[in-house]
């Protein structure tokens, strides 16, 4: 067994931070990352700190690891660890504590792992860099960690590449190495944000469950109050590089006092319980009827019988009436993006029918399908990636209705009189994308699809990246779009919450199946499927009546 | 693996058989050609002129001289010298220890040093070395290698006197020793391109490495900086620039064709400028011949070395 080497702790607090202030270089948005931070993360209890993007929380938890970028810079303020202070310790002290002390875990589990080495290497090496064991000895700790975090065959495990594995198994992997020298502290940052909504349930049912084991302390970054509500014992709420409300998590949770934190709250998208009122349109007609819709990626080369066949859509039928929202809900690959692809035809189905206003388009060459294009139209996820960095907000609403014939002078017009009805000034449209937000983005993203005056719209997880309250606004333009236009929409998203909240009906897909279709209420009250019961119940903070808690049930 | 592999093999050789048709096509189209310079020679009257044209068979309609030229390489006879008789392959062997020695040399020193020097760049960026670098790599880059060459001459042979002015090897001596007094001159000269390409290139690969997020993870085990750069950084910055090693290995011996003249150096790169001032097509066939198969062998043993190193593709 490892001891620990430290001396014995004198608090009961592991890690206090106190007037932390973090500057960033000339010329940013504001001049501090962080200002006068002050919290302590009590010994062996867990502190969210909670907080939207652009509010200093991964700053705090790099000032406190010493991985800031040079350019952002520590300029106030005092942080101990264990009781000893680490402000100006020398670099080779403070890589010391790194790994052996104080430990990290990442977001991304797929990228967080070098590809090049085995999982055994990557973890033996935190040892050897603190100088612990001999080489068998740290292969059989490793192994003992690997076991601990509960993934499947740990000797196997060991000699894996990153690759060959889950997202989730990935951030065992990550918590195995943090914790092979039994830190006293871990700062997880959004460790749990880019896992499927179950398997984020078992990674915080597991950090908790080591936690309490080994009364270890943890500094939990996260965006989402349904995390907060799962695994806190207490809250710091962050904004804009300040701490606005502290407290237990109960506290926090149950009774905000700061505004911002009753914002924030409020904008957590909930379960809906009752069915979204719909408009009442004369059409009796579906806008969209698929019947049997198959779509199978082929890879490798059948002459030499290294070909791999995964069924992305399998038969999947459904139909959608004029003005109403679709929800198409399911975990990554699931097959709920391949579907989306398909329905506007930027992929060929294998088989199937897709009838858009009585019309099958599946088997229309790309030709014949050019003059529907605009009126289907898609809301992609990215609103960073999927705006022409060199192209104004003009160029990228008026190109499409140009290209389809518009004259200029109209085009312009119109787009102008869009940006107004999103939300935007008109003076939006001579700028560059870059010149807004990821929420402004989204509203061009819907401006831009919004031109063609589309009687289909396919919104592909066009909420997901953005913060909670953007997201509560983005929803309610796209209700209110809808509303007065009476587009059709398939909404599709991993987020349970998000679907409920704007869908009239969602159908639940897993491994390339709809395994349920129904109302929400009936979807998160009374779910037919194994499946979905499982999806409902992973959600984090959430407690419907019918289902059990996942993290709380070990 | 194996289905790669033969896919490859019929992709090369689909590739050289467009290389030697165009190759053969645009050597006949140049004017003057072989007879002109049997023609040269005083003594030769129409009538030996005809009959050395019957003799090679060059009489014949140029479709017909590539398949029977075709037809013999793929059988192994490669053809013979119009200059002495002598055959291609003896041609070729007798000047490819030459470049190959001096290929060999350049590349090694061209990779060590780019890679060094791209590493320090990206870890040091926008420092004084940084700069240092890009400027240096400009400079290599838009001044002709035999400018370089000739300078060195200049400085190295004919003024400190260090170094031989070309040769591979002093007449009456030809021991190893000697072989590497010759060689260091023109192996840098042609790797100075070279050693400011790939340095560029690692230095991009190197900084796209170091942004990611298994390199924060390994700072935050508490690893050294000299091994998270050694270990983590490094390995998956070479994966990107195998690839172009591949690229870079057959432009090599285009640079060799230059430093061998400048050099007097008795290698491909000047067989292959003597064979063209004589209209040599068989020689010079062969040596286009060969060189497409280098750029084959080249992209496919990089492509090779990255499925052996990188286990996403080993083992997927």
């Amino acid at each position: 067994m490892l001891a620990r080497i430290d001396a014995v702790a004198t608090t009961d607090v592991a890690l206090s931070v106190s007037n932390l202030t973090v500057s960033l270089p000339p010329g940013m948005e504001r001049e501090h990352a962080v200002e006068n931070l002050s919290f302590d993360l009590k010994r062996g209890q867990i502190l969210c700190i909670i907080g939207e993007s652009g509010s200093g929380k991964s700053v705090t938890a790099n000032a406190i690891m010493g991985l800031l970028p040079k350019v952002i810079r520590v300029t106030g303020g005092a942080m101990e660890l264990d009781g000893r202070s680490i402000m100006g310790l020398p670099v080779d002290e403070l890589r010391s504590l790194r790994g052996r002390i104080v430990s990290m875990i990442f977001q991304d589990p797929l990228s967080a792992l070098n590809p090049l080495m085995t999982v055994g290497e990557q973890i033996t090496e935190v040892m050897a860099a603190h100088g612990v064991g001999t080489p068998e000895s740290r292969r059989s700790r490793a192994i003992e960690m690997l076991t601990e975090v509960g993934l499947p065959d740990p000797p196997l495990m060991y000699l894996q590449y990153p690759f060959r594995l889950s997202g989730g198994q990935r951030q065992r992997v990550m918590i195995a190495m943090a914790l092979v020298l039994e830190p006293t502290i871990l700062i997880a940052d959004e460790p749990t944000t880019a896992l499927d909504v179950t398997t984020q349930a078992q990674i915080l049912a597991l950090i908790r469950d080591i936690q309490r084991r080994k009364g270890m302390s943890v500094m939990f970054i996260t965006h989402d109050f349904g995390v907060v509500a799962e695994i806190a014992d207490s809250v710091v709420v962050m904004e804009k590089g300040h701490i606005v409300e502290q407290g237990s998590s109960d506290q926090v949770l149950k009774s905000p006092t700061h505004p911002y934190t009753q914002r924030l709250i409020a904008a957590v998208p909930r379960l809906a319980a009752a069915d979204r009122t719909h408009l009442k349109l004369a059409d009796k007609e579906p806008i969209l009827k698929v019947e049997g819709l198959v779509k199978t990626y082929r890879s490798g080369s059948a002459l030499f019988r290294t070909q791999r066949v995964v069924a992305a859509v399998k038969d999947v039928s459904f139909h959608l009436m004029p003005g109403r929202t679709l929800g198409i809900v399911g975990e990554s690959g699931s097959g709920k993006s391949s579907l989306g692809r398909l329905l506007i035809k930027l992929m060929d189905s294998d088989a199937g029918l897709v009838e858009f206003k009585g019309l099958d388009i599946a088997p229309l060459s790309e030709g014949d399908f050019r003059h529907l294009r605009p009126s289907i139209q898609m809301i992609f996820q990215d609103p960073f990636a999927s705006l022409n960095p060199r192209s104004t907000i003009g160029h990228i609403l008026t190109v499409g209705p140009v290209a389809h014939g518009m004259p200029y002078a109209q085009a312009s017009e119109e787009a102008r009189a869009l940006l107004y009805h999103v939300g935007l000034d008109a003076g939006a449209f001579d700028r560059f994308p870059h010149e807004f937000s990821g929420g402004q983005r989204q509203r061009v993203g819907i401006a831009r699809a919004l031109m063609f005056k589309p009687k289909l719209l396919i919104a592909d997880e066009a909420v997901s990246a953005l913060d909670v309250s953007i997201q509560a606004q983005i929803l309610q333009l796209l209700d209110q779009i809808q509303r007065e236009t009476g587009v059709s929409m398939v909404f599709i998203t991993h987020d349970l919450r998000v679907a409920s909240q704007i869908c009239d009906e969602i159908a639940v897909m897993q491994k390339g199946r709809i395994v349920e279709h129904g109302p929400p209420s009936q979807i998160f009250l009374n779910p037919q499927s194994a499946y979905t019961r499982e999806l409902v119940a992973a959600i984090p903070g959430e407690r419907p009546a019918s289902a059990r808690p996942v993290a709380a049930n070990l | 693996m194996r289905s790669f592999l033969i896919n490859r093999l019929f992709q090369s050789l689909v590739l050289l058989v467009i290389v030697s048709i165009i190759g053969f096509g645009v050597l006949n189209l140049i004017p003057g050609g072989p007879m002109a310079q049997y023609g040269l020679d005083p003594g030769m009257t129409q009538d030996d002129l005809a009959r050395i044209t019957e003799q090679l068979g060059l009489n014949r309609p140029l479709w017909v001289q590539y398949f029977d030229w075709a037809w013999r390489l793929l059988q192994g006879d490669w053809g013979h010298s119009f200059r002495d008789g002598v055959p291609v392959l003896d041609v070729i062997g007798r000047h490819i220890f030459a470049t190959l020695l001096l290929m060999g040399s350049s590349t090694a020193i061209a990779i060590a040093v780019g890679t060094w020097i791209g590493i320090r760049s990206a870890t040091h960026r926008y420092s004084i070395f940084d700069y240092a670098a890009t400027v240096g790599a400009m400079v290599a880059l838009s001044i002709p290698t035999f400018w370089f060459g000739l300078v060195g001459i200049y400085v190295f042979a004919l003024e400190l006197k260090w170094l031989p002015a070309g040769n591979m090897y002093a007449i009456g001596d030809a021991s190893p020793l000697d072989y590497l007094h010759h060689l260091i001159l023109p192996s840098i000269v042609l790797a100075l391109v070279h050693i400011a390409i790939w340095s560029r290139y690692m230095r991009s690969a190197t900084l796209d490495a170091i942004s990611q997020e298994y390199v924060k993870t390994a700072r935050a085990k508490g690893l050294s900086e000299r091994r998270v750069i050694l270990k983590h950084v490094v390995g998956n910055a070479l994966l990107p620039m195998i690839t172009l090693a591949g690229i870079q290995l057959p432009s090599i011996l285009t640079g060799a064709l230059v430093t061998e003249t400048v050099f007097t150096w008795p290698g491909m790169g000047r067989l292959f400028l003597d064979s063209l001032g004589y209209s040599d097509y068989p020689v010079v066939m062969g040596l286009l011949m060969f060189s497409a198969i280098l750029v084959i062998l080249g992209s496919l043993v990089a492509d090779v070395v990255l499925a052996i190193v990188d286990p996403r593709i080993r083992l997927a």
